[in-house]
């Protein structure tokens, strides 16, 4: 076993989180024949973030297929297939084109297991880039994991970190229920070193990606190394700085967050979305629910300003949650 | 400018609560006026000023718990070179801060002192309610003064801060006890020495000085035993005084704390001030009054700092003779038990006589049973004569 592992190490390398991603649904096509990978440009083109390039040449036009620019037919033909029993890996190009399908998501996807009684269930994934940062504006940018993890009969996951990106599609797969996984655009040219042997993670917990004594950073997604760089600036400050990666929005680890927050006493969420109605209120509350006689200082957010994505950089990158309006808020709770 | 502080009521007092202003600022005060109420955890305790001035500003608010020393409200004072006109100048308690005397000056506008409570965090409120801490009592280090857990752990790090805004807390007073008596016996080597006095003359003496007198005017042996301490003192000061650090310190004045029992449990041994220098009647005066204000709560700063010796009769609970634990860092305890008729010899006859047991516990560090002895026998001398006293 000791030898195994060490060879394991060794065998670890160099790999982007789009890569990761690659690996995932090419190891999950192999393994498992009712698997399919279906959407906007997924195939000839390689996906519009190039995370299935070469899946077309290597699977061919009946598993990885394109789709029309019609998001509400193909996400139905996709929970269609999965009620029939395929495990189809649906993608929508943005979270803001999901908006087209959220009907077929909210009142199909999500609710056949319970109006049936048991009796059909979706077992779906569907990948769904998000965030904002490269200059994609408006319509295209925008971070609604929240609206996702509102609903029952979803589950909503966030992979933020190569591991995460390389292990989560599997394990959702393996869930009889309909995934909602939540890319976020700037990781997937992130680069890493990643285990040779990297297979599936659990979809269900929080991670602590970085143990601190004075305050909890609770993010996930696209925020997590925003979040996990103004931790390294806190410390400079003598401020020793918990980050806690949720990974899963829906259900969510409320055990690790409260754990965490009763060690530090104090939060800070850092959400891409808008902060009203946001997911980070959720958490929020679930501190305040859960944690309220533990804390050292009210909760606070860190989120994305609410307007509309904008186009320019400057004013991109102002409306986006930052490490430096991080480190502030956590500088505020503390008096410091 | 002078600085009215949380006192040191006892060797074992840290901290105490401010429980009420009794002056305002604006209020011109005299020395050994009573300005606030210090809970503690013999009782609430009237603290009382050594310095004259007009009370300036308020400092902390009621219900704050503060360590021995913080200073609670600032005095204007007056002009340095005034020499407060004092008639009998009082020997009192060792840290009193030079006199001030009063001088007329331009009252600052009256301040009203907010009682708002300090912002405090959930947890921080969590644990001052389980340790009975008020979070008035407690020092925010957080954003805007919040009191966060850790300023609330600190203050709970000082073991007096009192659950209850006021009366006696028999629990707390238990634990001072405790406090004070182990400590003795830890650190104090008692010796201890008894004799039989007899009382013929004294009750004979006190029978005819009480016949035309109300019942509250009427002496008790306690008096006599209280005077009789005081001046045999006089003769044998190393008994009259404080221990520190092995130094031994006699007393310029002879204070005697008085142990009083505290219905429910607990004693506090206030001093009677100049005890030597009063008439019986008066020591019997005050002593009804210490006994009063210790049972309702309500004793004097001075009267819990200032004892030099501790006098314990338990002869009105049925027993001869009591071996008393020294209060630190007093030097002595002198008892007295219950006056019982026995059969006495006196002139060569076998008469039926009221005697009473009489002992001193003390510090062998500061006298030896020699002097001790002494100390008795003057006692029992001067009761012979309850006229000289």
């Amino acid at each position: 076993m000791i030898d195994a592992d060490i060879t394991v190490a060794a065998a670890s390398r160099m790999i982007t989180y789009r890569d990761a991603m690659r690996e995932a649904l090419r190891d999950a096509l192999l393994r498992d024949e009712r698997v399919f990978l279906m959407g906007e440009d997924v195939g000839c083109y390689g996906g519009c973030y190039a995370v299935s390039k070469g899946l077309y040449d290597e699977f061919g036009p009946d598993r990885i297929r394109d789709t029309p620019l019609s998001e509400s037919t193909f996400v139905g033909a996709g929970i269609g297939a999965a009620l029939n029993g395929m495990r189809p890996i649906v993608e929508i190009m943005t979270v803001n084109f999901s908006l087209l399908a959220l009907d077929q998501i909210v009142n199909n996807a999500a609710t056949l297991r319970h109006m049936s009684g048991g009796q059909v269930s979706v077992p779906v994934v569907f990948r769904i880039p998000t965030g904002a940062g490269r200059q994609l504006a408006a319509q295209h940018s925008h971070s609604l994991e929240g609206w996702y993890a509102h609903v029952p009969g979803l589950r909503v996951v966030a992979p933020a970190t190569l591991e995460d990106a390389r292990g989560m599609l599997w394990t959702a797969l393996q869930d009889p229920d309909p995934v909602v996984m939540f890319e976020h655009v700037m990781l997937y040219n992130m680069e890493g070193t990643l285990d040779a042997a990297a297979g599936p993670v659990d979809i269900d917990r929080a991670a602590v990606r970085r143990a601190g004594r004075d305050v909890t950073l609770i993010t996930y997604g696209g925020s997590l190394f925003k979040t996990l760089a103004a931790a390294e600036a806190l410390a400079a400050d003598n401020i020793s700085a918990e980050v806690v990666d949720l990974r899963s929005l829906r259900p969510l680890d409320a055990e690790t967050v409260l754990a965490s927050v009763a060690r530090t006493r104090r939060a800070v969420i850092v959400d891409e979305g808008w902060r009203t109605g946001s997911f980070a209120a959720e958490v929020s509350a679930r501190i305040m629910e859960g944690a309220f006689w533990s804390l050292d200082a009210p909760v606070a957010r860190v989120c994305t300003a609410e307007v509309p994505i904008p186009y320019p950089r400057h004013l991109e990158q102002a409306a986006l949650p930052q490490p430096a309006a991080i480190v502030a808020a956590v500088k505020a709770l503390m008096g410091a | 400018m002078g600085i009215f502080r949380m006192p040191s009521l006892g060797a074992d007092m840290e901290a105490g609560v401010l429980v009420e202003w009794l002056k305002q600022p604006g209020d011109a005060v005299a020395r050994g006026d009573i300005v606030a109420v210090v809970e503690t955890q013999k009782g609430a305790i009237e603290v009382e000023t050594f310095e004259a001035g007009v009370i300036e500003r308020l400092l902390v608010t009621p219900g704050t718990s503060v360590p021995v020393g913080t200073p609670l409200a600032l005095l204007t004072g007056a002009g340095e070179s005034v020499v407060l006109p004092s008639p009998e100048p009082q020997p009192s308690a060792p840290p009193a801060p030079p006199m001030r005397a009063p001088a007329p000056l331009p009252s600052p506008p009256p301040v009203t002192t907010a009682t708002v409570p300090p912002p405090a965090s959930p947890a921080a409120r969590r644990l001052a309610t389980e340790r009975g801490i008020a979070l008035t009592a407690v020092t925010g280090s957080g954003p805007g003064g919040a009191v966060l857990l850790a300023d609330v752990e600190r203050a709970a790090a000082m073991p007096s801060a009192s659950p209850q805004p006021r009366g006696l807390d028999v629990v707390q007073m238990r634990r001072a006890i405790a406090a004070a008596m182990a400590r003795s016996n830890q650190e104090i080597p008692h010796y201890y020495l008894s004799t039989t006095v007899a009382l013929a003359k004294a009750n004979a003496w006190l029978a005819a000085h009480n016949t035309e007198r109300p019942p509250e005017q009427r002496l008790l042996l306690a008096a006599l035993q209280l005077k009789a301490v005081a001046l045999a003192l006089r003769r044998l000061p190393e008994f009259n005084g404080s221990c520190i650090d092995g130094t031994f310190r006699p007393a310029e004045g002879i204070h005697i704390g008085t142990a009083v029992a505290i219905r429910g449990g607990g004693l506090v041994a206030p001093a009677i001030h100049d005890t030597d220098r009063l008439a019986v009647d008066e020591v019997m005066a005050c002593l009804r009054d210490l006994v009063a204000r210790a049972r309702s709560g309500r004793l004097r700063s001075s009267e819990l700092q200032d004892p030099t010796i501790t006098v314990t009769s338990l002869g009105d609970r049925g027993v001869e003779g009591v071996f008393g634990v020294i209060y630190p860092p007093q030097v002595a305890i002198v008892g007295f038990g219950k006056p019982v008729e026995r059969p006495w010899v006196v002139d060569g006859q076998v008469v039926p006589c009221p005697v009473m047991t009489a002992t001193l516990a003390a510090d062998h560090r500061v006298s030896d049973g020699h002097r001790g002895a002494l100390l008795l026998a003057e006692i029992d001398r001067l009761l012979q004569e309850p006229e000289s006293l």
